[in-house]
């Protein structure tokens, strides 16, 4: 039943996410497109939509993937799937394991795992690139390949003007303002051509 | 703690609670550490829940266990101030706000989406949310020593996790599939499980 699986691939999404937010974006991508719940690009456009809205980006990314799949049931079950792991276990460290999450062998453990988070993040920001890069239907496997040009040129604007940003002003730019002026770019490149 | 005697919280706690969080998920914008700085105006300041220290405490705590920090942090604070029942307002009043904001942009999505002006401007953004995803990992890239250790488990990680989704490679066990991030999520946990029982001596 969809509701059950919406609620526990959340569950286990929510369970095994450290770190939050972002980190959270590999296995999200893993899980959901392989089941067919969101395609690459809808995920794209709503880590564009729930930087601009309030909340925590896991809440949001679970009340969307659940309406879009299973409607308003749909949705209550993948974000009660989400938050329910934090909540039973935080309720277990408040109640009898603080001292115990002081202990050097849960930083050992954590320290283990954040490189592996961050492998995973640099490796979906990376198959992100790729995918952008080529054409819609274009794989890269396949014999001939199809750059598409314009969102190759527009990334390499962005990143320099982020990084020049980042030199003048001495902190970097907001991500609503990156998602502003990559929407007017959007606009300007790929819909005033085709008018 | 089991020895102290039950104390009974009123429904204005609850509501206190509930409307504290509610603002801190309506006002937040990108999550994560973007809230902190509300959650201490409001936990500390305004209601005197906790010192400053003591949220520091339970920041750490959050950022140290599975899940979003800003739902650690407001089960942990509901606890403290009114028990079960204060965790639970405190961590509803949390979600309720993206709930609702979510799901109505949810129903419109597809209509907004089929906007060529819309679909254009997404075009530029797909490139945008890159820039964030790079800019997400060289954030917590500085919370991650630079040490052989870690550069290893990197790298194992990186090439794996490039390689199964190039080349979707999968790992079925019945009708479940496994996915390939959360064996590395769950191999990084094992290896951080041998080196705490390798580790010598006394303060584990």
């Amino acid at each position: 039943m969809i509701y059950f699986e919406l609620f526990y691939v959340f569950f286990y999404i929510g369970l095994f996410t450290f770190g939050g937010g972002y980190a959270m974006i590999p296995l999200i991508t893993e899980e959901t497109i392989n089941r067919g719940w969101i395609s690459s690009s809808t995920l794209s456009n709503f880590i564009a939509i729930s930087e601009s809205t309030p909340g925590p980006f896991a809440i949001n990314i679970a009340t969307f993937i659940g309406s879009q799949t299973g409607g308003i049931l749909g949705s209550v079950c993948a974000t009660i799937g989400v938050v329910l792991p934090s909540f039973i276990i935080i309720l277990i460290i408040a109640a009898i394991l603080t001292k115990f999450m002081k202990r050097k062998g849960v930083k050992t453990v954590l320290g283990t795992v954040s490189p592996i988070v961050l492998s995973l993040i640099l490796s979906t920001a990376i198959l992100f690139v790729i995918k952008m890069a080529l054409y819609q239907g274009h794989n890269i496997s396949s014999v001939e390949v199809k750059f598409d040009r314009e969102s190759i040129a527009l990334l390499l604007i962005l990143a320099g003007l982020c990084i020049i940003y980042k030199k003048k002003k001495k902190k970097s730019l907001h991500p609503i303002a990156i998602l502003g002026i990559s929407a007017l770019a959007g606009i300007i490149l790929f819909g005033l051509f085709s008018f | 703690m089991a020895k102290k005697e039950k104390k009974t919280y009123s429904w204005k706690d609850m509501w206190y609670l509930f409307i504290t969080f509610f603002k801190v998920g309506l006002f937040t914008f990108g999550g994560g550490y973007a809230m902190i700085p509300l959650i201490e105006k409001e936990v500390c300041e305004k209601r005197k829940w906790s010192s400053n220290n003591e949220l520091l405490d339970i920041l750490a705590i959050s950022e140290s266990t599975p899940g979003p920090i800003a739902v650690n942090t407001a089960t942990f604070v509901g606890y403290r101030v009114a028990g079960f029942l204060g965790s639970f307002f405190a961590t509803l009043g949390l979600i309720l706000p993206s709930f609702a904001i979510i799901y109505l942009i949810s129903i419109f999505y597809n209509t907004f989406m089929s906007w060529k002006i819309v679909d254009a401007a997404f075009k530029g953004i797909k490139v945008g949310v890159i820039i964030l995803l790079f800019k997400a990992f060289l954030k917590i890239k500085k919370s991650v020593p630079f040490n052989l250790k870690n550069i290893i488990i990197f790298i194992i990680g990186i090439s794996i996790s490039l390689c199964a989704s190039i080349f979707s490679w999968q790992i079925n066990i019945g009708s479940f599939r496994l996915s390939i991030s959360l064996l590395l999520i769950l191999f990084g946990l094992l290896l951080g499980v041998i080196s705490v029982i390798t580790m010598k001596g006394e303060n584990k």
